[in-house]
Order: C-alpha cells, then sequence, then structure tokens
C-alpha cells in the first residue's frame, strides 16, 4: 500500500517536474525546488570503506544540521569497480532526487568498460567536497628506509619480489604503483586487496613491503608508530607529516589526487542544480566536516557547476593516457 | 592484571550510568526484531540507525549501536529456527539443526538452547576480550592472505569431512556454491565476471541473502506446500508447546552440552578477532567441530541440540571477537563492524592501536557495555520465546504469506536491486528441485559464503610467491593450519580405509567412542 502510494507520488511529481520545465525554462520566476520524497544518496563503493565513512558522515551532517526537509540515504552500489552506481545512475535521467558520491573509478571504470556506455560529461556536477592525498609508505620496522632513495635501493635489491600492495587492479594505487616503476625502474610487484583499511593493515602486519595508501587509511597505525610516509603525491608537504616531502621536491613531477565529490543524475533540472549546491556549500562549510577533511588530511577546495565540469574533463584525459601507458586501454 | 580491573570498573561506572543502561535495553530489544526479520539483519540495521546517533555522546552511540549488533546475534537464531530462513549468514549454521528440531515439535528447546548458547558464548568472550585483547590484536595484525586462506580451507575441510551425506553431491552443491560466489568484480583482474553481458544487477555479485533465502525460505516453503496438499491442508508449519516442565529439562539438557558450547564460544572468539573473517566462518566451523566432538554425531543435521548451541556461542562470540580488529586495527572484522567503524569517523574518533590509551571511556564502556548487552538480550529472548512459539501455532494457510513477504523484503534489503528478488524466487525452485533430489544445500550456501573470502585469499597468497604453493606450508600460523584442514578434509577417505584395516568388529564397537 505504502509502496504504491509512493509510486503514484513519484510519478505526478515527475509529471509536475515536466511541466515545470516545459513551462518555463528561462523564467526568472521558477518555483524554487525543494525534495518531495527522500534523497537517494548512491555510494560508489562498498559500506565501510572511505568513500562510504564519507557519505555516511554528510549525511549526519544533513540530518542534524536540518539542512534537508527530507532524509539523505545512503544507496552502496560497489559493483563492477563503480560501473553498477555509473549505469543506476544514468538510467536515472532527469530524476530531481538521485545523487551519487565518487570517485576516480568515475572516470577509470567508464574508459576501461567502453561497453558500459557511460559519458561522465552528462552527469549534472554538484559539489567538489574534497581531495583525497596519498603518501608511500614503509612499516616502520625497516629502520633502513627513511627516504624515497632508501626505498628505491632497498626495491631495487628485492627486484619482483618486493611487494607493493594496494586497493584492486587498475585503481588508484595501481596508477602510481605504475609510476612508481617507470620513475625509479623498479619491478615491484602489485597485489589487490579489497579496499584501502586492509591494505593499510597488510603494510602494519609486514605482510607487504610498501603501500601508496591515503593518509587517512593510514593514519591508526601512523600514529602508534607503526607505518612511515615517504614522500607523498602532493603540490605541497601535508601538514600531518611534515617530514615527508613532496615528490616534486625530489625531482619527479607527479602530482594524485583522488576526488570526493558530489554527482547529479543527468538532466537534473536547474533549479533542483541549484538546491544540491547549496546544500552542500552547507555541508562544505560546517564544522563536522571542515573538522574531518583536516583530520583526514584532505585537501582540494569546493568545486561546482561549469568549474567542476571542466576539472572532470581535464581529469578524464589525465586518466586516459594513465590507463593507455599502463596498457589497460588501446 | 589489577589495572585492567581498573579499567574495566571504570568502564561500568560509564556503562551503568541510567542513560547509558537505556540504550543497552533499548538497542537489545531493536536488536533482537532485527536480527529475527530475514534480510534485515545487523548490517541494515545499524546502518540505518546510524545516522541517530550524533544526538548522544560517543560512548552511549557505540554502546547503542554494539548492543543491537549483539541483540541481533541472539534474533538471528529466531528465523532460522522458526522459519528455517537464517536472517544473516552467521545463522546458516544454526538452521541446520534448528529446523528439524522445531519441525519435531521441540521449537522451544532449540529457542531455549540458542539463547542460552548465545550467552554463554558472549560471555566468556567478553572475559577473554577484557583479559586478552592487546596479544591477540598483535596476532590479528600479522594474519596475512595466505592464513586467511588456510582458516577458509579448515571451514570449508570441517564440513567436506564429516561426510555423512553422498560426497559427490555435497561437492557437487559446494561447486555450485562457488561458481555463484565467483560472479560480479573480480578485483584481482578488475574485470566484472559472469555477469551474462552486461546485465547490472549481476555486477554487484550474487548476495549470499539471495541464495540463502531462496534456497531455504522459498524452497522450503514450496515443500511445506507440496505436503500440506497430501495432508489435505491440515499439516502445520512446525508442531510446539511449552510448559514449565519442559522449559526445566531444556535448560538441564542444555547444561549437558557445555563442552561443545564452551568449544564454540573460544573457537568462534578466535576465528572472530581475524580481520575479514567475521562471524559466519566461526559458526560454521564450530557446528563442523561440534559433530566431531559429540558422541552422537549422526544426529547432527536431524535436529541436534549440539548443532544449535555450537553456532549460536560461537557466532554471539565471534561478534564480540571482530570488536578487536576494529578497535584496534580500524579493520572491520564483519560486515556490522565495518559501519560501526563509519560511525567512529562521524563521533571524530581514531580507531587503531593507540585507541585505548586515548579513549579509555570509549573503549572500556563499551567492554563494559557487552557484559550487560549479553544479560539483556538473554533474559528479552528468553521472555520472547512464548511469543514465538505461539506465532508457530498459527495455521500453515496464514503463516505462508507472512513468510513469503518476508521473503521478498528480505531479498531486496541488501543491495535494493529488483534483479536480486526475481534471482531468489529462482534459486527457491532449484531449493526444492535440489531437496526433492536429495541434494544437500547446506553446502552450496557455505560456499557461496566463504567462496569470496577464500579465492581472493588464494590468489593474492600465490601472486605473492609467484605461484608456489608451498606459502601456506611453510609460514607460522597459516602452515599448521593449512595441515589440520587437509587431514580433516581427507577424513571420509581415509575412514573407511581405517575400518577396513581395523575389522568390522571393532568399527561397530568404536561408533559410539570417536
Amino acid at each position: 500500500m505504502l509502496q504504491r502510494r509512493g509510486r503514484t507520488l513519484g510519478v505526478s511529481l515527475g509529471m509536475v517536474g515536466a511541466t515545470a520545465l516545459v513551462a518555463g525554462a528561462s523564467s526568472a520566476a521558477l518555483a524554487e525546488f525543494k525534495p518531495q520524497k527522500p534523497i537517494e544518496f548512491v555510494v560508489m563503493a562498498g559500506k565501510g570503506g572511505g568513500a562510504d565513512k564519507a557519505a555516511r558522515l554528510m549525511q549526519s551532517v544533513i540530518a542534524k544540521e536540518k539542512f534537508a526537509p527530507v532524509p539523505v540515504v545512503p544507496v552502496n552500489k560497489p559493483g563492477g569497480s563503480g560501473a553498477e552506481a555509473l549505469v543506476y545512475l544514468k538510467g536515472k535521467k532527469g530524476d530531481n532526487h538521485t545523487i551519487m558520491f565518487t570517485l576516480n573509478s568515475f572516470y577509470t571504470t567508464p574508459l576501461r568498460q567502453k561497453g558500459l556506455g557511460v559519458d561522465v560529461t552528462s552527469f549534472t556536477p554538484v559539489m567538489r567536497m574534497a581531495e583525497d592525498t596519498f603518501c608511500l609508505w614503509v612499516n616502520s620496522d625497516r629502520k633502513d628506509i627513511n627516504s624515497v632513495d632508501d626505498f628505491v635501493k632497498a626495491a631495487k635489491a628485492k627486484g619482483k619480489k618486493w611487494i607493493m600492495a594496494g586497493t584492486g587492479k587498475a585503481s588508484e594505487d595501481n596508477l602510481l604503483t605504475d609510476f612508481l616503476n617507470k620513475a625509479y625502474g623498479l619491478e615491484m610487484k602489485y597485489v589487490p586487496y579489497k579496499g584501502g583499511g586492509k591494505v593499510a593493515k597488510e603494510l602494519a602486519g609486514n605482510n607487504a613491503d610498501s603501500t601508496v595508501n591515503n593518509p587517512s587509511e593510514q593514519l591508526g597505525f601512523f600514529e602508534a608508530g607503526k607505518t612511515k610516509p615517504l614522500a607523498c603525491f602532493t603540490d605541497e608537504r601535508i601538514g600531518l607529516f611534515k617530514d615527508a616531502p613532496t615528490f616534486k621536491e625530489i625531482g619527479k613531477d607527479f602530482v594524485y589526487y583522488m576526488q570526493r565529490t558530489v554527482v547529479g543524475a543527468p538532466g537534473m533540472s536547474d533549479d533542483a542544480k541549484a538546491y544540491y549546491k547549496d546544500l552542500f556549500t552547507k555541508v562544505f562549510n560546517s564544522p563536522d566536516w571542515q573538522t574531518y577533511r583536516k583530520k583526514k588530511a584532505l585537501q582540494g577546495d569546493a568545486l561546482s557547476g561549469e568549474d567542476l565540469m571542466a576539472y572532470w574533463k581535464k581529469e578524464r584525459d589525465v586518466h586516459e593516457s594513465m590507463l593507455k601507458k599502463m596498457g589497460e586501454i588501446k | 592484571m589489577m589495572e585492567i580491573f581498573g579499567l574495566l570498573g571504570q568502564g561500568f561506572t560509564v556503562a551503568l550510568q541510567p542513560f547509558n543502561l537505556t540504550l543497552i535495553i533499548l538497542g537489545c530489544a531493536v536488536g533482537l526484531f532485527i536480527g529475527a526479520m530475514p534480510g534485515l539483519g545487523s548490517v541494515n540495521g545499524v546502518a540505518i540507525l546510524l545516522p541517530l546517533t550524533f544526538l548522544v555522546p560517543p560512548e552511549g552511540a557505540i554502546i547503542f549501536l554494539a548492543a543491537i549488533y549483539y541483540g541481533a546475534m541472539y534474533g538471528g537464531a529466531v528465523s532460522s529456527i522458526m522459519l528455517g530462513i537464517p536472517g544473516a549468514s552467521t545463522a546458516v549454521a544454526t538452521t541446520f539443526d534448528g529446523r528439524p528440531m522445531a519441525k519435531q515439535g521441540m521449537a522451544d528447546k532449540a529457542l531455549t538452547t540458542a539463547a542460552l548458547a548465545s550467552f554463554v558464548g558472549g560471555t566468556i568472550s567478553v572475559l577473554l576480550f577484557t583479559f586478552f585483547a592487546p596479544p591477540l590484536a598483535h596476532v590479528a595484525l600479522t594474519f596475512g592472505a595466505p592464513e586467511e586462506f588456510a582458516l577458509m580451507m579448515l571451514a570449508f575441510a570441517t564440513f567436506v569431512g564429516l561426510g555423512g551425506d553422498d560426497l559427490a553431491k555435497t561437492i557437487f552443491s559446494i561447486c555450485i556454491g562457488l561458481v555463484l560466489a565467483a560472479v560480479g568484480l573480480d578485483i584481482m583482474s578488475g574485470e566484472p565476471r559472469l555477469i551474462f553481458g552486461n546485465i547490472t544487477g549481476f555486477m554487484h555479485g550474487i548476495n549470499f541473502l539471495v541464495l540463502a533465502i531462496g534456497i531455504y525460505g522459498i524452497g522450503e516453503m514450496l515443500w511445506t506446500v507440496e505436503e500440506n496438499a497430501k495432508a489435505g491442508g491440515k499439516s502445520m508449519l512446525s508442531e510446539a508447546t511449552l510448559t514449565w516442565a519442559r522449559t526445566k529439562t531444556n535448560i538441564r539438557e542444555f547444561l549437558g552440552t557445555w563442552k561443545i558450547t564452551t568449544m564454540g564460544s573460544v573457537l568462534g572468539y578466535f576465528v572472530g578477532i581475524l580481520p575479514a573473517a567475521g562471524a559466519t566462518p566461526g559458526s560454521l566451523m564450530a557446528y563442523g567441530v561440534g559433530k566431531q566432538m559429540s558422541k552422537t554425531p549422526e544426529k547432527f543435521g536431524k535436529g541436534a541440540m549440539e548443532g544449535v548451541a555450537a553456532p549460536e556461542a560461537a557466532n554471539n562470540a565471534a561478534s564480540t571477537g571482530s570488536m578487536l580488529p576494529m578497535l584496534t586495527l580500524g579493520i572491520p572484522g564483519s560486515p556490522t563492524t565495518a559501519i560501526l567503524l563509519g560511525g567512529m569517523v562521524i563521533w571524530g574518533l581514531e580507531p587503531g592501536p593507540a585507541l585505548f590509551e586515548s579513549h579509555p571511556d570509549f573503549v572500556w564502556g563499551l567492554i563494559a557495555s557487552l557484559y550487560a548487552a549479553n544479560l539483556f538480550a538473554v533474559i528479552l529472548n528468553i521472555l520472547f520465546i512464548p511469543a514465538f512459539i505461539w506465532v508457530l501455532k498459527l495455521p500453515f494457510t496464514i503463516l505462508a504469506p507472512i513468510i513469503l513477504t518476508l521473503c521478498l523484503v528480505g531479498g531486496y534489503a541488501p543491495t535494493k536491486d529488483m534483479h536480486d528478488v526475481w534471482l531468489m524466487l529462482l534459486f527457491g525452485i532449484v531449493g526444492y528441485l535440489m531437496r526433492k533430489l536429495d541434494y544437500p544445500v547446506a553446502p552450496a550456501v557455505l560456499a557461496i559464503v566463504l567462496g569470496p573470502l577464500a579465492e581472493p585469499a588464494m590468489r593474492q597468497s600465490l601472486l605473492i610467491s609467484s605461484g608456489d604453493p608451498m606459502i601456506f606450508f611453510t609460514r607460522t600460523y597459516s602452515g599448521p593450519i593449512m595441515v589440520v584442514a587437509i587431514i580433516l578434509l581427507f577424513l571420509p577417505a581415509l575412514m573407511p580405509l581405517f575400518r577396513r584395516l581395523s575389522g568390522k568388529k571393532a568399527s561397530k564397537a568404536e561408533g559410539g567412542a570417536s
């Protein structure tokens, strides 16, 4: 009964939306958009991962500060490195109540799986909430490794037996490992694990020789003195790890970030776009989100609208050329 | 040692504040309900209630969510026993004997056993947690892919090695489960597997619940419908009675299973602390080992009390155990603790080896709350048994539509995808046919639960060793586990040989003693 009522409501709303769209696309007197039913917040990753945690934090902030009149409901769609989520959002064309929280598989998955027919520039840019950073990590037991030079020496000596743990094939970690192998003439073996937390633990437990974790994933072990960062793939040094230089400083001009971005269904109405921009600006400026950004060493300003779209296009091209170099795509 | 008592005492002052105590009781009740509903499960329950917890301080929040997790472990047994549908993967093993007991009119006994075994498992594990957390955290940390695979092998072996059913059919059933487990993303190659072109519903793989609810819930219902038609509409789903005298006997009989219950508790706890293993392998292994220890192994699968006690003690113990890697390593030991970890982020806490020192109120408040949660969960559960029994007395014609609805919701809830509901109905028919043709269905469910854990672990290990399988045998922890697993695996093949060698008479005499 409830379900049926919900559906009719949805249909009639859709119709109202469509009429409004036809009636006055350019009219300034457009009725302000207000969500009429719970907002579905698709998470492009599984429960408990970094993206999921951030999405649930945003959900909590919205509920706590009463930023939205309806609940925001996270729905995890981790299938196929985000392919499932992308296809799902693509199918929600014109829907004003579906948004998604995304990361860099937003670029790589459609590039690698052309059959999905997903064009990320067709999605509605809402807001980039942060950029996560990456560092090169080793276990603190390795007293002989205190710099990237030491690392290169040790990894060279071990050749193909040097284990680099990461989060899945052709993922961000894999791209960075490939970069390190090429840049320093190494032959590290890349072993994929499920999730960054697992990867961090493999390093702390000495089951891997190095990782390229996000700071947030290694933070617990770092604070306990179990692991240490050697250098970071950022423009400037990260406040938490003052002693770790950037790769730029040591002569390899390579920076790499992972977006933490909210994206809307394709063809979202203009007033809905404005609504979500406003909503996530409030979330971005909330003390909880700012504290989270600081604690997790996140960077990247808020970015929305055309600026965000331009950023996507640039990043997609960067990833395309990286994947080509890896031989993952032609 | 004195220090631990001091810290625990401090924890109790947090946990026993009237407000937190209310949260514990509320959490247990909510958890019991959530656990008893197939498909809802503690993962979804905790995820749904997570945003509410910002209303209370972090100690209260974790205490509330942990109580839900805990209560759900108790509740999971209820739907396993009464409906034959495991509500969560942790309750699968409880179905094996709990369901037959209910069908034989011993639902009260099964429910009492489950509640008491859960209590014992929970209490033993919290004690172990209190006194041996830091050294065990170290073991959990060094556990790598080879150890994980060895552990999964052991879980499979305790099952296959027990024989009983037709071995060929058991292996066939396992293979079906493994193939279904392979559907979805292959993390090693980054490519989707077995998605039949680009059916998006297959991209997230086949959730264990889709298979379990299909085979057990729908399949069982079809089976009962057939029996009901044969009996002229008079057959009931299960018969049950409840009297004080019966309850006293039940409790006395439960005390007789103390050896197996203790084994389940300790085993469950140790498997639970291993990252990524969680309560499911723990409860399945406890069932397997319980059968080995039992004086009447032939009763297992046909309604043995010990077959309910072992996995129920283990899954509660493991749920406590899985809090350890969560707090000290920031690694979820189970899907539910993954959500709890997310909660810790929201509350501004950093899980990791330093948490015990930096937030003693939080950690010890949680530990102390587990003692209390255990007590309230068992009391609530026992108080509810008469209500459960009453539900069972409803005629099948009323119960069947309710169960079907629960099954459909249960198939939809984990992924919110109608694709999975259709798939579940299909599995229901498959499950019915398997039962008709006398194929054991439990091994298929076991394989779909353990397969996704075992496969990446094996491939990661072999990648690390460049394809050398000796990696499983040369490491401190994986070596011994692997050897035991192999011995258990080939036990059914060796047993007849052993019997033939020792003569028929001896084997008959030894039948009960082994």
